[in-house]
């Protein structure tokens, strides 16, 4: 058995805190991915179950064992670094192989385990250089290579791939996912990019100033975001976040009323609406607005609006629809079926009543 | 890349029965990295310690077998004698004289050569950026021959021009300030042109502040090699008290006060104090000037 | 166009003003003493002063190396360095790696450990002087009781005085290991802990490799600086001494030449010499300062 928990675990740096009393489950056999923004606690979470870090309170389990005392090499995890760390006064070979000469591993098995890594990741003509002599996207390769070679519970992926220019990033994002299903290894990975995010995990819990703020699917995550925070921040661009009012039966934007068929708001009074951009279009009728910008991104087009309050809304257009001009006045209408009710103060998501 | 399976894989047997090993011992090693650190301060700060020690005691209890290790009944009087009779004041204020002079000199002549190097072209710049760099091949010892009759057919025998000239000029600040220099980005200088800043301005309110740090480092580093030199105020410095300084002078005083070996004692410990001062406030600039060399 | 050029000329003669004292400082004080000691070699000078000394060629500069008092001082140099430099690097080394780690207190260790850094060796010779004095020093309380006396000992003069050399070296040696230290990528080394390297294999598999840039350093400024060695042995020994005790290594001859025996044909012939060994080394330290060691691969 490779989970890990998390039970109610915090870490304080000179009485800041990093990480706030989390509690996640990663099961056995998933990669799931902490995203968040820089100083969200993502990394400090990973390291502390690899045992850079120990944890102010709480516990971190790995395998149903308690792991709080117990040594980063006793732990049975193998770690990717955001730089690799690859000793650069070894040559690839015994990088690889480092690891396995501290467990005692004998030479005519270590040769065998190094030649499978290596061979796995493509590295075997390149065994007998330095790092020094290599490309950014074959370090990378080689980072990986030394923590399957050791077999581990789990593995910990610090951002790994923020260092590749972004061609490189989306093949080798691509050829982690295709390991990671095949060894089946329990895999947490770090990162801040939510694309990655989507395409890679299982499942992705959300962090934010060190407090999980939801973990789920990356679907689920994308259409019943928890909060504000999570709506915004998955999705490209994110979600729009306008204010309105609810009553009975409807959602107030701006003066329009729109009907909701799919029942009733269970708060009446302000609340926050939330709609994706591709849920929202220019029609004859609707909210009005006015156009700020219009992207042209080839396949579709971002309509940046303002709405009277000052509110930004951006509008998908498939790249065949007209484009409006700068500082037209526009109508925007959003699908109620996808429309998303947020808390205006506290921005978690409000449930819809039957 | 082989193509996706998502496999899970089989069950790893069972894990052996014993557990992982504990880290209590993370105690025990932060005692035993204590008691190493504090045998390593013993061992430093021994000989000094005892300095001091000895400073505090009559000369017969110096001499007394087993040596004692702390004053009983300290006797500031070997302090007094030392200032007084040994004439310590005279050398310390003469070391001031010739400290203060390097100094500035280095100071000033490395950031004028630096500024040139770092923000002025001009024809054979490598070539005299070259001879710069010779100078740090040249090591002070091998100059003293030649630099000794020089200064004497100058007149500057026992003086302090002759203590200070010869090291009024630094290849080594030069290059650090150089550096420090070079870090400005390009633009300010542009920009400044722009505004109508000359040289002398822009180095004064610009340079120099920006480069504030390294000018420091330089400055402390100056004053520690110019207030440790030995051979040279050895060479220099005549047979009576005009010039010389406290280093020459503690060597005067163990030839003085062979058997008041308590009031030689506290004259090292006061030609010490200054300089251990200079540490404690300005050990960053130091490290940084020592190990300008070693790593980026 | 010519407002151009005489704005660029003026910036040609600033520039020049600007280097001017530093170079005229050099010229006097630094190259032309250099360049003159291969004029004085080749002058011998008479048993007598006063006399003016005359050219007698190489002759003087083969007498020199061939005496016995300068193979000497050359192996007493040699003995000196090798005494006081790897000790110096390691006593450094351990206490850079004892003091690396942020514990309550460091900084006040740190203080310690680099305070030699600024005691003279005026200051050293006479604090050890006294440590080590027949009557009144440590040594009899430590059953030390060598015959002639410690400083006067030709078999125990040098290493006492190299003692004394490497107590002062310490503290240079652990500032530059512990910048070293610092200079080391932190992730590198959290993955050999995360791999399973202990103290010991951590250390010398991984510490160490990745300071050879640090140690090569340290070793070129402890070569320089034990071949500037002076104060000690002028203090505590004294020139009537040095080459019974066999201190008289060859900073020290050549003092001995130029201001007891008033020889500078001679100093001249030892300064060249001595120049020629700390060539190797400076030039070692400025490929240094030069190039940038980028180990981590970036």
């Amino acid at each position: 058995m490779a989970r890990v928990n998390f039970e109610g675990v915090s870490k304080a740096f000179d009485g800041v805190l990093a990480v706030d009393d989390l509690h996640l489950d990663v099961h056995d056999g998933e990669l799931l991915v902490l995203l968040g923004p820089s100083g969200c606690g993502k990394t400090t979470a990973l390291r502390m179950v690899a045992g850079l870090e120990d944890p102010t309170a709480g516990t971190v389990s790995i395998g149903d064992v308690v792991v709080n005392d117990v040594e980063p090499k006793d732990r049975d995890v193998a770690m990717v670094f955001q730089s690799y760390a690859l000793y650069p006064h070894m040559t690839l070979r015994r990088n690889i192989e480092f690891p396995l000469r501290q467990q005692r591993v004998p030479a005519p098995e270590r040769a065998r385990r190094v030649e499978e890594a290596a061979g796995t990741l493509g590295l075997l003509d390149l065994l007998d250089r330095k790092p020094g002599q290599l490309s950014g996207g074959q370090r990378q390769r080689v980072a990986l290579a030394r923590a399957i070679v050791r077999d581990p519970q789990v593995f910990l992926m610090d951002e790994p791939l923020s260092n590749l220019d972004a061609t490189l990033r989306i093949q080798t994002r691509a050829d982690i996912v295709s390991l990671q299903r095949r060894l089946g290894t329990t895999t947490i990975y770090v990162t801040h990019d939510q694309v990655e995010a989507m395409t890679m995990g299982h499942r992705i819990a959300v962090m934010r100033d060190g407090r999980l703020q939801q973990v789920a699917a990356p679907q689920d995550l994308y259409e019943r975001p928890a909060n504000t925070f999570v709506a915004s921040f998955l999705g490209s661009p994110g979600m729009n976040l306008v204010p309105a009012s609810a009553e009975r039966g409807a959602i107030i934007i701006e003066g329009t009323r729109i009907g909701l068929p799919d029942g009733t708001p269970t708060v009446a009074g302000p609340v926050t609406v939330g709609v994706r951009p591709e849920a929202a279009t220019l029609a004859p009728e609707g909210i009005p607005a006015s156009v700020l910008l219009v992207e042209q991104l080839g396949a579709e087009t971002h309509v940046i609006c303002a709405l009277a309050d000052g509110s930004r809304v951006v509008v998908r257009q498939e790249h065949r629809a007209v484009r409006p001009d700068l500082g037209e006045s526009v109508a925007i209408r959003v699908d109620p079926l996808q429309l998303h009710l947020f808390d205006t103060d506290t921005g978690a998501r409000l449930e819809l009543g039957r | 890349m082989p193509a996706t399976d998502t496999a899970v894989r089989p069950p790893a047997p069972a894990p052996p029965a014993a557990r992982p090993p504990r880290r209590r011992h993370r105690r025990l090693r932060l005692v035993l990295r204590y008691t190493l650190l504090s045998i390593g301060a013993v061992v430093v700060l021994f000989p000094l310690y005892m300095a001091v020690v000895n400073s505090l005691l009559a000369p017969s209890q110096i001499a007394h077998q087993p040596p004692p290790f702390f004053p009983l009944h300290p006797q500031w009087g070997s302090y007094r004698k030392a200032w007084t009779e040994g004439d310590l004041a005279v050398y310390l204020r003469n070391s001031a004289i010739q400290t203060t002079i390097i100094v500035a000199g280095q100071l000033v002549t490395s950031v004028l050569a630096a500024y040139a190097f770092a923000f002025l072209e001009f024809p054979f710049k490598r070539t005299l950026f070259v001879v710069f760099l010779m100078t740090l091949m040249i090591p002070f010892e091998v100059t003293i021959a030649t630099n000794l009759s020089t200064v004497s057919s100058l007149g500057w025998f026992n003086t302090f021009p002759g203590l200070t000239v010869p090291f009024l000029a630094t290849g080594f600040g030069t290059f650090l300030l150089r550096q420090a220099f070079l870090q400005i980005p390009r633009d300010l200088r542009e920009a400044a042109q722009l505004d109508g800043y000359g040289h002398f301005r822009f180095l004064w309110s610009v340079a120099v502040p920006l480069a504030r740090p390294a000018l420091a480092a330089l400055g402390v580093f100056s004053f520690l090699s110019a207030w440790n030199q030995y051979l040279w105020p050895l060479l220099v410095t005549g047979n009576d008290n005009s010039v010389r300084t406290v280093q020459i002078g503690l060597k005067q005083l163990i030839n003085t006060q062979l058997d008041q070996i308590n009031v030689s004692l506290a004259g090292t410990v006061i030609a010490v104090v200054p300089l251990l001062i200079l540490l404690v406030v300005f050990q960053k600039q130091l490290v940084r000037s020592l190990t300008s060399g070693a790593v980026k | 166009m010519s407002a151009l050029r005489s704005r660029r000329h003026r910036e040609w003669g600033l520039a020049y003003l600007l280097l001017a004292p530093a170079l005229l400082i050099f010229a006097v004080f630094t190259f032309y003493p250099f360049l003159r000691n291969f004029k004085l070699a080749l002058y011998q000078n008479p048993p007598y002063p006063g006399l003016p000394s005359h050219y007698v060629g190489l002759h003087q500069v083969g007498s020199v190396l061939a005496s016995t008092s300068f193979h000497q001082s050359l192996v007493s140099t040699l003995l000196y360095v090798v005494m006081v430099v790897p000790v110096g690097l390691i006593g450094g080394l351990l206490l850079a790696v004892a003091a690396h780690k942020a514990i309550r207190g460091m900084a006040w260790f740190r203080l310690v450990f680099s305070s030699t850094v600024v005691t003279s060796v005026a200051v050293a010779a006479v604090v050890f002087g006294t440590l080590m004095d027949p009557v009144v020093g440590l040594l009899p309380w430590l059953g030390v009781n060598p015959h002639p006396a410690i400083l006067e000992n030709p078999t125990w003069a040098l290493p006492a005085v190299s003692l004394i050399a490497v107590w002062q070296f310490l503290g240079l040696s652990f500032v530059i290991m512990t910048a070293g230290l610092q200079s080391l990528p932190d992730e590198v080394l959290e993955a050999a802990r995360l791999d399973g390297a202990g103290g010991w294999t951590m250390f010398w598999r991984v510490t160490v490799p990745l300071l050879s840039p640090t140690l090569f350093f340290g070793l070129v400024v402890g070569t320089i600086y034990a071949f500037q060695s002076f104060g000690q042995i002028d203090i505590l020994i004294g020139p009537q001494n040095s080459q019974f005790t066999h201190t008289d290594v060859l900073l020290y001859s050549v003092y001995q030449a130029l201001s007891i025996q008033d020889n500078p044909g001679v100093a001249a012939v030892l300064s060249i010499v001595l120049f020629a060994i700390l060539l190797v080394f400076t030039l070692a330290q400025l490929r240094f300062l030069e190039r940038r060691v980028t180990y981590a691969g970036d």
